[in-house]
């Protein structure tokens, strides 16, 4: 596991299994599936490594499957999805973790989820600034999509004016990082095992969340608050770690608030998510907005060519630790909707201040039933080295994945 | 008009016979005729409350090649004549986007509401409806011939009576059709026209030739198998839909349909989709 699998999070999933199998055995009807997938991934660097350590590529493969027990009627069952990679490269990369393990109920008046768990809050494609509740697993991949279960709480109530979600969240995942071998990654590596916290719960702080979301019309709109551990780390310089410098990442508790919303006019999507967070005695802002625009048929056809773009703000400015403070995103998506699902995704990154300009180009298509190929292409460039981004120019990358589903 | 005791047959019929076998005043205006019979099949299937079945398409290109797609639909019968059904639609294959699901809350003349649900990153989103006529996971069906299919969707000219086609699989009893013409009022349909065949007795659609935005023939769309359910329920189990264009085909099949769910609006609200499965 990448961060061991905590006591706690063992036993809130245990315990979760152990009810739930009591409940199983009085189930009626009971059904089992399972589904699951396999990926081979080939990444080539084609510039030289700021770190001798690092190579120029490598072969990977990663799988999971999810397994389904549900019982009187679909309104009890259990989820476990274990997921593993064998990295060549990267020991930090060759990793497994527990996507989810978790028991959920629907009630006449609520629904209770216990264990590990995934939940996705947001709206906005390039930045994914109110989704607070699962830790990113960066090591799987650097746009940030990936995420560690997390262990939870959740008690769902859906009302006549919205869904009120609850969360305890006892205990807090570390972020994954890269090894020294690893890229692309931050020049400098994170030394994981040496996670400074602020609070002296550490990783066994408990960190809560409430969220109302709800849809009027053509809105959909989501109100949230969070109190505990920040997911994003800052970062302290350790010059005199004996393997050379390192960076210790360091975990504050936060305060954050945030809305997403989008309209849905027609072709048209609009949206915005934002959040003011409160962290070691600072008060930020983050933002990011923007339209989507679809023209579909094309020519006749059947395609769609889909317009994206996003404008990303952190108030802290040049001072922020994340790169996206005053940025344009844009993109151009092409689906031609056909038997392979074939579709090509290509967009730009520009820093308004620092003019750092990222290019980004992803193509997928089904091979046969069970087959799904994804190539993608990320060059960056003109980055300045006061950037946060800088680490990153030298690992221009092409990595294509070949998965199978089965 | 009729003597009484024509009158009085009927109403007893009315009262005594199943609704199938009632007799259907029509006008002569073709506009009237044409949307009368769309609302009459409508009013005789009323009451189904809910209903799921499972889903199977095969699409098959001009050489012959085929790939499979299964999918589960579940459906919530909106009474309200002015607005539409509530569905969601469990994607099963390909395994790629297995537990994938659409929720639709369809509407008359305005947009649908949809949202889709990604499984792998666990989140819900709202999606345009606008495209109607695109291909529906890249088979010959578009969007649009999902969508439950409202008598006030569309202006009406009923063109004639003639011996409903036979399908080749389903060699039926013969029946007689009304052929009629229909033109979408919704916005962004992928059809200038539609002509279906009726028939005259259960007022099932038993063929639809669609017209392309350039009034061209495009594909044609043969339904058959055709099975009772609560002895009102009409559904087709076998629907193939051949493009006249370039000739691939979709046998889009029905199967193990169940009514009376019990389910309610909670079971098709965003909430439920990321629930479903």
């Amino acid at each position: 596991m990448s961060g061991p699998l905590p006591k706690k999070a063992a036993l809130l999933a245990c315990s979760s299994l152990a009810a739930s199998t009591l409940w199983a055995g009085t189930a009626s009807a009971e059904a089992f599936e399972s589904k699951g997938s396999i990926e081979a991934e080939y990444r080539w660097f084609n510039e030289t490594p700021s770190d001798p350590q690092q190579s120029d590529g490598g072969f990977s493969l990663a799988g999971q499957r999810t397994f389904e027990l549900e019982w009187a009627g679909r309104d009890h069952n259990i989820v476990f999805t274990p997921f593993g990679r064998i990295d060549a490269q990267d020991d930090e990369r060759q990793h497994w973790d527990i996507r989810k393990l978790r028991y959920e109920g629907v009630f006449n008046r609520f629904e209770l989820r216990i264990g590990l768990d995934k939940v996705y809050w947001g709206v906005t494609e390039f930045a994914h600034f109110v989704d607070v509740i699962n830790q990113t697993d960066l090591v799987e991949s650097i746009d940030g999509e990936e995420k560690l279960g997390q262990p939870m709480v959740n008690v769902t109530v859906p009302t006549r004016l919205g869904t009120l979600d609850f969360f305890v969240l006892p205990y807090f995942r570390e972020r994954t990082f890269p090894s020294a071998a690893g890229r692309p990654r931050i020049d400098l590596p994170v030394d994981t095992s040496r996670a400074f916290y602020e609070h002296g719960d550490g990783d066994e702080h408990t960190d809560y969340a409430v969220r109302w979301s709800h849809y009027f019309g053509d809105i959909d709109i989501g109100l949230a608050y969070f109190e505990g551990t920040g997911r994003d780390p800052l970062f302290t310089l350790d010059p005199f770690a004996p393997g050379g410098p390192v960076l210790v990442p360091t975990y504050v508790q936060i305060e954050q608030s945030s809305i997403d919303v989008q309209a849905t006019l027609g072709a048209w999507l609009l949206k915005f998510e934002g959040l003011v967070r409160e962290e070691a005695g600072d008060d930020y802002s983050l933002a990011a907005g923007g339209f989507e625009y679809s023209f579909y048929g094309l020519r006749g056809g059947g395609a769609d060519l889909g317009i994206v773009a996003e404008y990303l703000y952190d108030n802290r400015g040049a001072a922020s630790p994340q790169p996206f403070n005053n940025d344009l995103f844009a993109g151009l998506r092409l689906a031609l909707n056909n038997e392979q699902s074939t579709a090509v995704l290509a967009g730009f990154g520009r820093d308004l201040e620092t003019e750092a300009l990222s290019f980004r180009i992803e193509a997928e298509r089904r091979l046969g039933a069970d087959f799904f190929v994804t190539a993608e292409l990320q060059i960056l460039t003109d980055v300045p080295d006061t950037s946060p981004l800088a680490s990153f120019e030298d690992d221009d990358f092409l990595q294509i994945r070949l998965a199978r589903y089965f | 008009m009729k003597s009484h005791p024509t009158l009085l047959a009927l109403v007893c019929a009315a009262t005594f016979l199943p609704a199938p076998l009632l007799a259907l005043e029509l006008a002569d205006d073709p506009a009237v005729k044409g949307l009368q019979i769309a609302q009459e099949a409508k009013r005789r299937d009323l009451g189904f409350a809910d209903s799921e079945a499972v889903m199977q398409m095969v699409l098959t290109n001009s050489h012959g090649d085929t790939s499979t797609r299964e999918l589960r639909m579940r459906t919530l019968e909106n009474p309200a004549p002015d607005d539409g059904d509530k569905s969601m639609i469990i994607f099963d294959r390909p395994r790629d986007v297995e537990g994938t699901a659409l929720l639709t809350h369809a509407h008359i003349l305005n947009p649908d509401d949809q949202w889709l649900f990604l499984p792998s990153l666990g989140r819900v989103k709202r999606i345009s409806s606008a495209n109607k006529s695109g291909p529906f996971m890249g088979s010959e069906f578009a969007y649009e011939d999902f969508s439950s299919q409202e008598p006030a969707k569309f202006e009406y000219t009923w063109l004639r009576t003639e011996p409903c086609p036979k399908p080749v699989t389903d060699p039926v009893a013969d029946l007689t059709c009304h052929v009629t013409e229909r033109r979408p009022l919704y916005e962004k349909s992928g059809y200038t026209r539609q002509i279906t065949w009726v028939d005259v007795d259960d007022l099932q659609v038993r063929k639809v030739d669609y017209y392309d935005r350039k009034n061209a023939l495009l594909k044609t769309l043969i339904l058959s198998d055709y099975r009772l359910y609560g002895a009102k329920h009409w559904r087709a189990h076998d629907l193939y839909m051949v493009n006249q264009n370039n000739n691939k085909t979709t046998r889009l099949t029905w199967s193990d349909f169940k009514f009376g769910n019990g389910s309610s609006d909670a079971d098709f609200d965003t909430n439920s989709l990321k629930r479903a499965r």
